[in-house]
């Protein structure tokens, strides 16, 4: 095949292209994350929701089972914990569903950037987002339930172990439903058993702190788990987001 | 280097340099084809697009159109036959955003004002040199609107927030569907400038339309697909 190379052209075409850099990925993460926030920002209302859920389920405790220190002292770490899953839910079911309605997902696969970077960079900006502000009232939430200021570091280390693990196979998760109709029940039975050994390990930590024995190795679990997650759930991701705008 | 478009006077279209021309076409399939369940939506096709062409993909309504380009965008696999991009296999990595999609989502967020969608957008693929959001969306006559959401602004004004988008990210190929849909007489004038001001600097598109808009360039190569 022949075609004629005209130079003014190529000499343009030359200086176009050292003009015209595609952005590397941290630019490229840094505009998702723009970008997120913003989208975070303008439906506040509705990051306000797991706050809430979390500070009445909390308060609703003690009525519940009677006020006995005693008791609640002793449940506090683990409520806590189930609470903040719970949380965690209801948000991870809409993680992709937007950005597939409007064609948004689109974009991100014709983008000149990873599309599994781009999904890790969508799990911080969902756990700054949804799971950090729950992080953050834990103290008070502890307060409330009398959590000892011993189990409280412990509390806090393990969700922040396993709050981003949750956060990483959800997204895994609501990247496969994100297609489907009702994914919401559909990602709640998916997580479920994924969520059960994140909860034993941060469970048995707070449990061996409580009882005055040594805590890291159940932390140590999780902390290796999010390693792996770190690595394999943008992946796992991106395949399932590829098939989602093909269907 | 640009001459000035004569059916869009009154439009500033931002300068843009010119592509650099190698030997293979930009765009090319050979014997493509698609099926779903095992019916074919369309195909096998042959044809190729070169640098500063306009390939107009014409069919009825569910005559697979959108399935073809999203083929070649590289969204859905091809059923048989390949598609080569710039002389090699169309991959990701051998396309890297020199392809840009104007389909009928609009890949921008209701919630997020045109400058905002524009501004994330180049994050991603980048802007053309001497382009910026202000003056890509000035181009198309949205500057009013820059600050404001996209679900207060109308159908034909999001499709020209979408127009923004082709002229403020550096792609080659262009794959356009059904661009002049939602768009007045003067829109319908800026669809076809944009496309004859890109061919003009070497890029190549690829337009579909149900044929009820009349396409401004006469020469242009036809495919006409049948359900």
């Amino acid at each position: 095949m022949i075609t004629v190379v005209q130079p003014t052209g190529d000499a343009l075409g030359a200086s176009n292209r050292v003009r015209n850099v595609v952005p590397g990925a941290l630019a490229a993460c840094r505009a998702l994350l723009v970008r997120d926030f913003l989208l975070a920002w303008r439906r506040r209302g509705e990051l306000f929701l797991p706050l809430l859920y979390a500070v009445i389920v909390t308060a609703l405790f003690p009525f519940a089972l009677g006020p006995d220190p005693q008791l609640l002292r002793r449940i506090a770490g683990g409520v806590l914990l189930v609470i903040v899953v719970l949380a965690m839910l209801p948000a991870l079911e809409s993680m992709f569903r937007s950005d597939l309605e409007d064609g948004t997902l689109e974009q991100w696969l014709l983008a000149p950037q990873p599309l599994a970077l781009l999904v890790l960079t969508r799990v911080i900006a969902h756990w700054l987002t949804t799971v950090l502000p729950l992080l953050i009232v834990m103290p008070l939430l502890g307060a409330l339930l009398d959590l000892s200021a011993d189990v409280l570091p412990v509390l806090m280390l393990a969700l922040l172990l396993a709050t981003p693990l949750l956060a990483l196979l959800g997204a895994v998760l609501s990247a496969l439903a994100a297609g489907a109709r009702g994914s919401g029940i559909l990602l709640a039975l998916m997580l479920l058993p994924l969520a059960v050994p994140v909860v034993i390990f941060a469970a048995g930590a707070i449990a061996a702190a409580q009882s005055g024995i040594p805590y890291m190795a159940p932390l140590s679990w999780l902390g290796a788990a999010l390693v792996l997650a770190v690595v394999l759930a943008p992946l796992a991701g991106a395949a399932a987001l590829r098939i989602a705008v093909e269907a | 280097m640009d001459s000035p478009s004569p059916r869009w006077d009154n439009a500033q279209l931002p300068a843009m340099p010119a592509i650099a021309a190698t030997a293979a076409p930009l765009l090319s399939a050979h014997r493509l084809a698609f099926a779903r369940n095992d019916e074919r939506v369309f195909g096998p096709l042959d044809f190729s697009v070169d640098r500063g062409e306009t390939l107009l993909v014409e069919g009825d309504n569910g005559s697979g159109k959108t399935t073809l380009l999203r083929v070649l965008a590289g969204m859905l696999p091809p059923g048989e036959g390949e598609c080569r991009f710039d002389g090699e296999p169309s991959t990701r990595d051998n396309r890297n955003g020199r392809a840009l999609l104007l389909g009928h989502r609009s890949g921008m967020n209701e919630s997020l004002s045109a400058g905002e969608n524009l501004a994330f957008l180049s994050g991603l693929y980048g802007a053309r040199a001497g382009t910026t959001v202000g003056s890509a969306l000035a181009a198309v006559g949205i500057d009013a609107w820059i600050d404001e959401p996209l679900r207060n602004l109308s159908a034909g004004q999001k499709k020209r927030v979408g127009l923004a988008r082709l002229l403020l990210l550096p792609g080659h190929l262009w794959l356009l569907d059904e661009p002049y849909a939602n768009l007045d007489r003067h829109g319908i004038e800026l669809v076809n400038a944009l496309i004859a001001e890109h061919c003009a600097r070497g890029g190549a598109a690829l337009v579909t339309s149900h044929g009820a808009v009349r396409f401004a360039d006469p020469d242009a190569r036809h495919i006409h697909l049948t359900a």
